[in-house]
């Protein structure tokens, strides 16, 4: 049988790799797609305890979370295709200008 | 589920700002660039009829607080308070803005639209009370300020501030709202009033206190404290410096607003989980950001590691949540006006001394500024004395009352750690002191050069003096506009 712990550890998996990603990875287009797996992380933990609590408000901010990460993506994208075309790179470590 | 029309009423200020921005977004497209100024004064109407529309709808809703929409959107004054900071902040930002973008080779359409949008992101921060409405909120807000970050798109150092504020602020939001889901799970409600019923009532399951944890690391990020404050120096730095200013004070008194409300309202009951972190991000924060300072020469960004180390004094105030007299919230709310004051004006003398697009922000550029325009140095000094925390200014006030909260609630070596690092603060702040007064310099600057950023930075002056000479009025008011403490 599977219960609500079942889904929070895989929720909990899906987060780690997440910030893992986020952490060590330097291309933008992989940092992205890690914060991804971050906000899908928490909206796997929202509709799973929705179920078990039987309230549909947690079903709810996750609809709220998935328009959220596109309008992120969208901006993140955005931002990632104006520093390809300004350096030709949309590797993290390529922005080095600030430091200090 | 159907609202009663009197809710819509309560939003009323936000949903015309709303309109207004989508106005100025559209009109954007029409109009050519010599006619910009038309935009900005369009957008500075807009905000000042919004504080307005503020006023009455708050008269109009009767006895205060209320709350609207199923608990997601409360009017208390609590939110008044930090919605007329904000409105007063996206003022200030657009008079910054007014000639440094039409200098610029980038149109100001979109500019101040966002400018718009991000408050009203900032003015739903100040008053959700759901745990979905506030990080909706919070995310209207960052979205728009990634693109304004990033706004001079064609200068590197902009780009890269954007890439830095998108990757750590989405990442950010990312943990925060893990943290929320498994807040939920434990409380089984979204609502900040039900989750400190469901702790006062309920032995909460174990993982709360990561929840707690994970909420707080986003909280962290988003008021730059340690260690989630890397980003800040950066971002102050690469962004276009109206942006900057409205960065540092802005998003800061906003996230303070949601922070105070979450941690106050719906942590409350659980303040034994969270009050060791705080202390320790606090005294973190103190360190880092004073000790960072001292080795800046770029202004931008010594006020970027400055207003780090501000952070952490106003996380004092959160530790003394047990006190009944409710100290440690008003005396961060008296704390973020002077902030508001004495960083917008710090930023406004940046962008004063700024000849031309990214020219120009090292310390030496301030160099016999007081021979070149005395008004322009004394009202610097001012600032930075209140920076620094010295009387007779609003920094002085605000710090006092937070130090004594924190000494109340019986955190000395914290107070000690602040009023140790404020004393630090001092030779990074002198410095530029030293080079308006001691140092000579070279040209002129007379303020009708820039009247609107003149004007600007004689209100924030005004508004540090006032608060430094006669603060009596000023925490009576904040002191009005508490938080109902959780059950």
């Amino acid at each position: 049988m599977i219960g609500v712990t079942h889904y929070v550890a895989l929720s909990f998996l899906l987060f780690a790799i997440g910030v893992t990603g986020v952490l060590i990875r330097r291309n933008l287009l992989t940092v992205l797609m890690s914060i991804e797996l971050i906000l899908n992380a928490a909206n796997l933990n929202l509709i799973a305890f929705s179920r078990q609590l039987g309230d549909l408000n947690g079903q709810l901010f996750a609809v709220f979370v998935i328009t959220l990460a596109a309008g992120e993506a969208a901006i993140g994208l955005a931002i990632i295709i104006s520093m390809y075309r300004l350096k030709g790179s949309v590797n993290l470590d390529d922005a080095s200008e600030l430091k200090g | 589920m159907p609202f009663p029309a009197g809710d819509t009423l309560l939003i009323l200020p936000e949903l015309f700002l709303t309109a207004a921005a989508s106005f100025v977004l559209l009109w954007a497209t029409f109009v050519s660039r010599p006619r910009e100024r038309g935009l900005a004064f369009f957008s500075i109407g807009a905000l000042a009829a919004t504080g307005l529309l503020l006023f009455v709808s708050a008269r109009m809703a009767g006895t205060l607080p209320r709350s609207a929409f199923g608990g997601m959107f409360a009017m208390d004054r609590f939110g008044l308070y930090f919605k007329g900071i904000l409105l007063l902040v996206g003022i200030v930002t657009i008079l910054f803005s007014l000639r440094f973008i039409s200098v610029s080779p980038y149109p100001g359409g979109e500019y101040y639209g966002l400018i718009l949008f991000s408050t009203v992101g900032m003015l739903f921060m100040a008053s959700g009370t759901h745990l979905a409405s506030i990080v909706v909120a919070l995310e209207l807000m960052a979205l728009s300020q990634y693109v304004l970050a990033g706004y001079f798109k064609r200068e590197t150092k902009s780009l890269e501030a954007s890439a830095k504020y998108f990757v750590l602020g989405a990442f950010s939001s990312g943990v925060l709202i893990y943290g929320i889901s498994l807040v939920y799970g434990a409380a089984g409600t979204l609502s900040l009033a039900g989750i400190a019923t469901a702790f006062t009532t309920a032995k909460p399951p174990a993982f709360l206190v990561i929840g707690i944890i994970f909420v707080g690391c986003g909280m962290f990020f988003k008021i730059a404290s340690a260690p989630f404050h890397v980003w800040a120096p950066d971002v102050y730095e690469g962004a276009p410096t109206p942006i900057s200013a409205f960065f540092a004070v802005g998003p800061k008194l906003a996230a303070y607003a949601i922070f105070a409300r979450i941690f106050f309202v719906g942590f409350g009951p659980r303040a034994g989980d969270w009050s060791a972190i705080i202390a320790a991000s606090a005294a973190l924060t103190m360190v880092v950001g004073n000790v960072g300072a001292l080795m800046q020469t770029n202004v931008k960004r010594l006020l970027g590691y400055s207003s780090i180390g501000h952070a952490g004094y106003a996380l004092l105030g959160l530790l003394a949540y047990g006190d009944a007299s409710g100290i440690g919230l008003w005396s961060i709310l008296v704390y973020l006006l002077a902030y508001a004051f004495m960083n917008l004006g710090a930023f406004g003398l940046v962008i004063l001394l700024e000849s031309k697009g990214y020219a120009g922000e090292s310390v030496d550029d301030f160099n016999g500024l007081a021979a070149k325009n005395p008004w322009l140095a004394a009202a610097m000094l001012v600032f930075l004395l209140s920076l620094a925390g010295i009387p007779p200014t609003a920094g002085f006030v605000g710090k006092y009352f937070l130090f004594s909260a924190a000494m109340k609630a019986g955190w000395f070596w914290l107070s000690l750690l602040a009023v140790l690092m404020s004393a630090v603060s001092l030779f990074y702040y002198f410095r530029i002191a030293r080079a308006m007064y001691l140092v000579e310099g070279e040209g002129t600057l007379h303020w009708r050069e820039e009247p609107a950023v003149s004007a600007a930075i004689a209100l924030c002056a005004a508004g540090t003096l006032a608060m430094g000479i006669l603060p009596g009025p000023f925490v009576q008011f904040a002191r009005t506009c508490l938080l109902p403490f959780g059950p």
